[in-house]
């Protein structure tokens, strides 16, 4: 399903955040979501999430994502909000098994084929192992990767994952993207934000950056993700290098008169 | 513990605690004598004593004590803060203050209902108030820092009333009925509560997944498919109703609602929604156990069942808090 959006504009307490923003992820699709601290990726995930007020278009498929019911919503759209929160002391089976609350009827239990939604995920984010501990006490990376894998046992053709790889060691870093890829490989498409510049260039199939609540620029990352761009939008002087992976970035200074 | 297992034997546990809540009372009875009483026709003195004394009274044990246990296990995963409880929102207070206006008015002796109408009518206006600032601002947040407010409030216009009192009998009379018992109860008061707990029983039920997926904060909720404003409704106007109507029979009977949580949360998956059921009965248990209690400890003082609550339970809450300080909840 194509998640399409033009001309978004949000305001915050009444002080203009986005400014005609569009973007589309198609299905079978990563894109990556980058900008620096404040150019306002949360905000449009969190409307995209219908979460803030936001007007201008944004078409989920056929429908109009504003206007859809929060319930048949989350059937088709997950979100995972960069606030990590675990309210309960609650196993991680059952935390990541929340995310079938959409497909569940009242008060019904996990069926099989729910349990083993819940039971892909717990793989898919490498937390399987950890199903029988209570979240609470595990360290705040897995607690990262249990919080993913709940939006991914929502198991909806669209995935909005804020931040999803910060405060992961390095290979769950990889274990974050590589899943994400799994995802869009199955057909879904998905958005992304991200701060690591390497992460976001080798698994994203394009990125979309943003500045100052605005469209900076889009495309691929080989094509977007250059000296200039980097200096412009994030204000840093970076190291780009490649191997047959792909891009290869490291932010190593200011630029002068750069932003910060 | 299963959650069956668990249910079954808190359901054991407060039925056995409701019979005894019936065997228990001034009136000499043997047991035979007091199943008859309660069964069979006739205006002896045994039927008078267990269908018009004891049986109203363990009828408002078990129902408020549910509704006490219920509102609480809802308001903490609602709000996730294992620190409220009923009186949070306001409800109680402003129940209060309404049933001390009817005192202060002195209509209170002109009707049985005059009193419970007060009461309700004061937890009505908690409701209003509190759905206008939830409508305008949707945040949890103002949602308590609103009832801390209203509390606040009714607690000042509570106080004053009793400032103004004409004489000290008025005040005495008011004090006592703050502290909170379930004894001389008529049957009338049962039904009168009863349907008003029901309805605020399912207006919480209907709230059971959104408070699950609460566990993970509003935004994930919401992304959930839960529609918050219809939650927040939901579960405030279950909560005012049950408490409302509880406040309007027996007074306010603290730390029931905040307590009990605690005890049977480590005996569930900790799901919040796992959680409504179990601790419904075991308020019940609890209120029915301490209402028995005041019974057989001073026989023939006037010891409310309120202020034993508030005497057991503030302690017992400190001890729980001192002993799971790393993990509460």
């Amino acid at each position: 399903m194509r998640l399409a959006v033009e001309n978004l504009d949000v305001s915050l307490s009444g002080r203009p955040v986005l400014h005609g923003v569009g973007l589309t992820v198609e299905p079978g699709e990563v894109v990556g979501l980058l900008g620096p601290n404040g150019a306002g990726k949360s905000t449009l995930m969190r409307a995209l999430a219908g979460q803030i007020a936001a007007s201008g278009t944004m078409r989920l498929g056929a429908d109009d994502l504003a206007a859809l019911p929060s319930a048949a919503r989350a059937r088709l759209l997950a979100y995972l909000p960069q606030s990590r929160i675990i309210g309960w002391r609650l196993m991680v089976g059952d935390l990541v098994g929340l995310g079938r609350l959409p497909w569940r009827g009242f008060g019904a239990r996990l069926r099989p084929h729910d349990a083993e939604i819940v039971a892909r995920a717990l793989d898919l984010m490498d937390v399987a192992h950890l199903a029988h501990r209570p979240a609470t006490e595990l360290s705040g990376g897995e607690q990262a990767r249990v919080l993913a894998a709940r939006a991914v046992a929502q198991d909806t053709p669209v995935l909005i994952a804020d931040e999803p790889a910060s405060g992961l060691d390095p290979a769950h870093q990889i274990t974050m993207m590589r899943a994400l890829a799994r995802l869009a490989g199955e057909g879904r498409a998905i958005l992304v934000s991200l701060h690591d510049l390497t992460l976001a260039a080798r698994w994203c199939d394009r990125v979309v950056m943003l500045k100052d609540g605005r469209l900076a620029a889009e495309g691929a990352p080989e094509a977007v993700m250059t000296a200039e761009n980097l200096a412009a939008i994030y204000g840093v002087a970076a190291h780009i290098t490649r191997d047959e992976g792909g891009l290869i970035l490291a932010p190593i200074g200011l630029t002068d008169g750069g932003a910060p | 513990m299963k959650p069956l297992a668990l249910n079954l034997a808190l359901a054991l546990l407060a039925l056995a605690l409701f019979l005894a809540s019936l065997a228990v009372g001034p009136a000499e009875l043997g047991v035979s004598e007091s199943v008859r009483g309660l069964f069979a026709g006739g205006g002896e003195a045994a039927a008078i004593i267990m269908r018009e004394i004891r049986l109203p009274r363990a009828l408002l044990g078990l129902s408020i004590g549910f509704t006490l246990g219920m509102a609480g296990a809802v308001l903490q995963g609602f709000l996730r803060n294992p620190l409220a409880e009923p009186g949070i929102i306001g409800v109680s207070a402003m129940a209060a203050f309404g049933a001390v206006a009817v005192f202060y008015s002195g209509l209170a002796g002109s009707a049985l209902y005059a009193l419970p109408a007060g009461a309700l009518t004061g937890a009505l206006a908690a409701v209003l108030l509190l759905m206008a600032l939830a409508a305008r601002n949707g945040s949890t947040l103002t949602l308590i820092l609103a009832g801390v407010a209203l509390s606040s409030l009714a607690g000042a216009l509570t106080a004053l009333v009793l400032n103004l009192s004409p004489n000290p009998f008025a005040s005495y009379e008011i004090i006592f009925w703050l502290l909170g018992s379930l004894k001389d109860r008529s049957i009338a008061h049962v039904w009168l509560a009863l349907p008003l707990m029901a309805a605020g029983w399912l207006l919480i039920a209907l709230s059971a997944r959104a408070i699950d997926a609460l566990s993970l904060g509003e935004e994930a909720a919401a992304s959930l498919g839960i529609h918050m404003a219809r939650t927040r409704f939901l579960i405030v106007a279950g909560v005012a109703l049950g408490v409302g109507a509880a406040t309007a029979v027996a007074g306010t009977i603290g730390f029931v609602g905040l307590v009990v949580p605690h005890l049977i949360r480590p005996l569930t998956t900790r799901m919040p929604s796992r959680l409504l059921l179990p601790a419904g009965l075991g308020g019940a248990a609890l209120l029915l156990a301490a209402d028995v209690a005041v019974r057989l400890v001073l026989p023939a003082g006037e010891l409310n069942v309120g202020v034993l609550t508030a005497l057991i339970g503030a302690p017992f809450f400190l001890w729980l808090v001192v002993r799971a300080r790393r993990e509460v909840f």
